[in-house]
């Protein structure tokens, strides 16, 4: 992705902004000029939680090339409090564990090394909500930062 | 509005053709068509591809193809739909003929997607490539997710996955056209290594390159090329949100199920007067849902009709009798038109050892992405 293009995205993927109609109410994610249920064009921007819950999933062993470090993981869709559904992976947690219903929190994460180069990308990763703690997720973490640094 | 007819087909044989190039493929299907009209004139030619860009790293088919079909001059273009490219190129084909602007229009779909791309990273730009591929999601991805979804709502299983393909393969055994000519067990299917949980590597349509081409004319000009034309009678095309994430349903295809009401409606036959479908079984969940979408079964009773023989040959409802995506082979921009090469050939009696008897109304689904896209035609013999 060329750096404009990753630039633009920024306020939806590290700030999770998005856009409530004024007139319905519907939330979409990333903001969107015009409301897909009623094409109302007043939208305020608003923030949303940094949590949610599971409503379908997948465990991805065929990655693209840009994800073969990955494989097998987790990739949900997830719907905040708010009401908008967005497509994260499921970190921190074996794969196998994820279901649907399960109460995920969501966190700035790197997401992908592109290309060749193998420049950084950010944005958010659900994790299991319930705090972990302790030496598991110590481990865990030290793990995803030796793979980032690989 | 004029009514539009299918005079000749032509097309290739699907799968890993080393020896072939986009070119070849294209003109080996056109020139079919061509000879079995007996025409070397064409008012216009409509290429259905999705990404020969990506694929082969060559845009600008529509010039390209004219001039080594030997029909430099000719109006030639480009359609691209993704998965559903060709099916849009005749419904593209069809509106020209019917308005009266041309009177044969070659209606072809061509892909050569062994040729050492990242197959995986191209087919998933026809997905949001902002808030899906971003995240790590392959095309087997987003339909693992249709399919947890259906599971969800309507108790689809595992099993009932297989059982599309075991009957798929069945069917592209008696097809010399298909890629993989031979049939499965549910058992190899269930066995065979996962993709994205819950589809496993014969769940999913092949990598494949091919070719297939129509040609289309006003039906009272058709007795010029054939003694046998099979008339378009619905013609049809609706989108969806691109992002599987934007659905309200996501175990429902809302593009087919439009796509189709209108077609019925335009034909003014119902799902029931079907007497051969061929719907888009990219992955195994997709002929589930685009059967129930279009009505050809009702919602949450698809996942049993390929156990069942339903929609077998020989039984009510015959889907998929090439084989289908999945063991016919998936060209990509080429599907949507082999599906109508097949319903030409079912129509008018030419199906050999796949012939559904007697059959009149034959109707094909083609769809793009996650169903973001799909075009449906209906088709009967005269």
């Amino acid at each position: 992705m060329p750096s404009p293009r990753y630039w633009r995205e920024i306020p939806s993927r590290y700030r999770l902004e998005a856009t409530r109609c004024g007139d319905c109410g519907h939330v979409s994610y990333p903001p969107r000029r015009i409301c897909p249920e009623c094409r109302s064009t007043a939208a305020e921007t608003i923030e949303l939680s940094h949590e949610g819950r599971v409503l379908t999933y997948t465990v991805v062993h065929v990655p693209p090339d840009d994800f073969l470090m990955e494989a097998p993981y987790a990739l949900a869709v997830v719907e905040t409090p708010e009401g908008a559904r967005m497509m994260v992976q499921v970190a921190d947690c074996d794969p196998a564990s994820v279901e649907t219903g399960m109460l995920v929190a969501l966190e700035f994460r790197l997401i992908r090394r592109e290309g060749k180069g193998g420049i950084l990308c950010y944005g958010y990763k659900a994790v299991p909500a319930y705090p972990m703690g302790g030496e598991e997720e110590a481990e865990l973490r030290s793990k995803e930062l030796e793979v980032a640094h690989a | 509005m004029r009514e539009v007819a299918i005079v000749a087909a032509g097309m290739t044989r699907f799968g890993e053709l080393w020896g072939a190039s986009l070119r070849d493929l294209f003109v080996e299907a056109a020139q079919e068509a061509l000879t079995a009209a007996g025409t070397d004139h064409l008012d216009a030619i409509y290429v259905g591809n999705m990404s020969a860009g990506q694929f082969v790293g060559q845009e600008h088919l529509g010039p390209l193809m004219a001039d080594h079909l030997g029909m430099a001059g000719v109006p030639s273009v480009r359609v691209e739909s993704a998965c559903a490219s060709g099916g849009v190129a005749l419904r593209t084909a069809f509106l020209e003929v019917a308005c009266g602007v041309s009177d044969l229009v070659l209606a072809a779909g061509v892909e050569k997607m062994n040729d050492g791309a990242d197959v995986t990273a191209i087919l998933a730009t026809a997905s949001d490539q902002e808030t899906e591929v971003y995240h790590g999601a392959t095309f087997p991805g987003l339909y693992a997710l249709i399919a947890r979804a259906h599971m969800a709502a309507h108790g689809t299983t595992e099993e009932d996955l297989a059982w599309v393909s075991v009957k798929n393969h069945r069917h592209g055994a008696l097809n010399e056209r298909a890629q993989f000519q031979r049939e499965l067990t549910t058992d190899q299917v269930l066995s065979s290594a996962l993709v994205s949980e819950p589809l496993r590597l014969l769940h999913c349509s092949p990598v494949s390159d091919g070719a297939a081409a129509v040609l289309v004319c006003p039906l009272d000009q058709a007795s010029k090329y054939t003694d046998h034309p099979v008339v378009i009678r619905g013609t049809a095309m609706a989108t969806a949100s691109l992002a599987l994430t934007d659905r309200r349903d996501m175990a429902f295809l809302d593009s087919v199920a439009a796509s189709g009401v209108r077609a019925f409606e335009m034909a003014g036959i119902g799902p029931e007067q079907v007497d051969v479908a061929e719907v888009h079984d990219c992955f195994s969940i997709a002929e589930i849902c685009c059967i129930e979408a279009l009505g050809l079964a009702p919602l949450g009773e698809g996942r049993h009709c390929a156990r069942t023989g339903e929609t077998a040959l020989g039984g009510r409802i015959p889907v998929n009798t090439s084989g289908g995506l999945k063991s016919k082979g998936h060209p990509v921009g080429a599907t949507g038109i082999a599906q109508a090469v097949e319903l030409f050939e079912q129509l008018t009696g030419a199906s050999g050892n796949r012939q559904v008897p007697g059959a009149e109304f034959g109707l094909a689904q083609n769809m793009g992405g996650t169903g973001a896209s799909s075009v449906v035609h209906i088709f009967q013999a005269v």
